[in-house]
């Protein structure tokens, strides 16, 4: 986290800017990746079927729909995990954090620098790890398995420290 | 909304007949003492957080928050910048809280002194405490007094309208600021003092604070630091929101990162774009500057002609031994004055003791506890800063309350919490405070307050003109 906040400045110690960030002259609002309610689809988009797999090992089935973010499907779908998506979708947290399989996320489009910025701050960061209100649903990820992360501290330390006691 | 409502897993019911039963249902659980009840001391973040998870976890909980203030939301309200507005959302996700039918707000009680953690422990199967760190750690040169030196949590405090900051009066009539620290917070602040008034005057600001920002004649904020470049402990998105500031150039000094490109690696750096030349870039018109310095400390804030106020800072040259998270600051024997009209200490804030029942580590500034349980003393726990000490951002106070709630749980379903004893909760406690004098602000009580300030906020553009003084927001609350 230091090493990124450090290359920042580093970039910026020459005096030089890129262009694509000279023109963010508004508040840091972050547009929604996509609608926060969906009412109305079009019948011709895809469903897409997800798997998502929790710190437990449990696997939860949904389906969601094409152009949707997982954000959107985690919520609509009232899938089980524990404090998701606290900014609603705004690029200001990380507990959205999701972990992908390889072939999924190198298909995935590029994160940009505003999604790096919050994916390093979470916890259990992989190398397949991506923010789901910023991954929006495609017919090819049909079938797709995603994992919650593991926090730091997980339920075995609470465990080991009750069979202590 | 629509996000905050599955966090219970319960919604709020509708209609009267569903009240009554789960009316009943209280009645019934109190008389033969099987409903846990817990309180919570503190109304931020981390006391959401448990209260969200204690109550999704079990249907017949019952919790209690009790806050000083008379409105909630801690430092979501009064520490966040007003240009982050989208990390206030989790007072959606919170308010639903609220909302739920086993939860209840009792604002303008002040633990420590209206109440005791004892009295609390009485009346509850389990008090977890959550109320953060209102303390500030002391620079502790000779200097400190002085007119012009601020701790960075009252000067955020006073742009954000805390009652406690509301007469801070900070004169900005002086060209350079000095900040003392390089986290989140001195980046806030050092990007609210260089803002566009256009920009902050959309915000939750107060409108005292747009005011004496709009009259100040400060161009330059210098955000010093102990160590080095890799040791800032900002993150990359206030840095860049820093560097990307319009109408401010950033005063970085090339030396500074002499054989750094060099240690670092990874996806992080990107060569290329140091080669993208801004020829006549935006920023050279501005006549303002926000600098960052490295390796240096404060040795002494020197005073003005009148003895009185600060007119600069003198600081020690460092230089950095070993490297990564366990680089120490060496003394170099060699100092140097900085001319500035302000100095704000941004080096941590502290918790303090409010109660002597509770074991406290004055040294590490936190309640003495193991995963959450208080040592020595049963029932009671500690979540959020309290617990693990003041840094982090939301989502980690988050996973620490989760983590004190799941604590909790383990204990009542283990039985180290007995739920056969029956406990009064919140009825006796606040049949003792009405004795003391001492009335409460309901949640719907603070919704009024939370409307007149949104009401406010319209006339003047914002999304809220906050209350700053209590008797205000008491006087609205119980009209």
């Amino acid at each position: 986290m230091a090493v990124r906040a450090c290359a920042g400045l580093l970039r910026s110690s020459s005096g030089f800017c890129s262009l694509n960030q000279t023109f963010r002259f508004q508040l840091n609002i972050r547009t929604f990746s996509t609608q926060p309610v969906c009412h109305s689809r079009s019948s011709s988009q895809s469903k897409v079927l997800l798997h998502f797999v929790n710190q437990n090992g449990m696997k939860t089935s949904v389906t969601g729909t094409e152009g949707e973010s997982l954000l959107d499907v985690v919520v609509k779908k009232n899938v089980q995990i524990d404090g998701f998506g606290a900014c609603e979708g705004t690029l200001s947290c990380s507990t959205c954090h999701l972990i992908f399989e390889d072939s999924m996320y190198d298909r995935m489009e590029t994160m940009a620098d505003d999604e790096m910025d919050m994916l390093d701050l979470a916890y259990g960061l992989t190398k397949t790890s991506r923010l789901g209100c910023q991954v929006t649903l495609q017919p090819w990820m049909d079938g797709m398995t995603v994992r919650v992360p593991q926090e730091v501290k997980d339920q075995r330390d609470v465990q080991e420290t009750k069979s202590k006691q | 909304m629509l996000y905050a409502s599955k966090w219970l897993g319960i919604l709020p019911s509708s209609g009267s007949c569903s009240c009554s039963v789960s009316l009943l249902v209280r009645k019934l659980s109190s008389v033969s003492g099987a409903a846990p009840k817990v309180c919570i001391v503190g109304g931020g973040p981390a006391g959401f957080y448990t209260a969200q998870q204690l109550l999704k976890a079990r249907h017949d909980i019952v919790v209690d928050i009790y806050e000083r203030l008379p409105v909630p939301f801690g430092l979501v309200r009064f520490g966040v910048a007003p240009d982050h507005p989208e990390v206030k959302n989790v007072i959606n996700t919170f308010t639903q809280t609220a909302h739920s039918e086993r939860f209840y707000f009792h604002g303008n009680v002040n633990v420590g002194m209206d109440i005791s953690v004892e009295e609390l422990k009485e009346a509850y199967h389990a008090v977890v405490l959550s109320y953060g760190a209102e303390g500030n750690r002391s620079l502790a040169v000779s200097g400190e007094d002085l007119i012009g030196v601020f701790s960075a949590r009252d000067f955020v405090g006073w742009y954000n309208g805390h009652p406690s900051n509301k007469e801070l009066h900070p004169d900005l009539n002086c060209e350079t600021v000095v900040i003392l620290g390089q986290g989140n917070v001195a980046l806030d602040i050092a990007r609210v003092l260089l803002s566009p008034l256009d920009m902050l005057k959309k915000t939750d600001i107060t409108q005292r604070a747009l005011q004496t920002l709009a009259a100040s004649r400060v161009r330059r904020v210098l955000m010093v630091g102990r160590r080095g470049p890799l040791q800032i402990a900002g993150t990359i998105k206030e840095v860049r929101e820093m560097i990307n500031l319009p109408g401010t150039k950033a005063d970085l000094l090339p030396v500074d990162y002499d054989g750094i490109a060099e240690a670092l690696n990874g996806r992080n750096v990107d060569r290329a774009h140091d080669k993208n030349i801004e020829n006549g870039g935006w920023w050279t018109g501005s006549k303002q500057a926000m600098g960052i310095r490295f390796l240096r400390s404060p040795v002494k804030v020197l005073p003005g002609a009148d003895g009185k106020r600060v007119a600069g800072i003198r600081l020690a040259v460092k230089k950095l031994e070993g490297s990564g998270e366990g680089a120490q600051a060496i003394p170099t024997g060699h100092t140097e004055d900085l001319e500035c009209g302000m100095v704000i200490c941004s080096i941590g804030y502290k918790s303090l003791p409010i109660d002597p029942a509770v074991p406290f580590d004055p040294r590490r500034a936190i309640v003495q506890n193991n995963l959450g349980r208080v040592q020595g003393t049963a029932g009671l726990y500690c979540s959020g800063w309290l617990k693990r000490g003041p840094t982090g951002v939301i989502a980690t106070t988050m996973n620490d309350s989760f983590d004190t709630a799941r604590i909790i749980l383990n204990d009542l379903e283990a039985g180290t919490l007995d739920m056969s004893i029956h406990k009064p909760g919140a009825q006796d406690i606040t049949a003792l405070l009405k004795a003391r004098g001492v009335r409460e602000v309901s949640f719907s009580e603070w919704e009024k307050i939370n409307s007149e300030e949104v009401r406010r906020g319209e006339a003047l553009g914002k999304p809220r003109e906050k209350l700053l003084d209590v008797e205000e927001m008491l006087a609205v609350a119980w009209s």
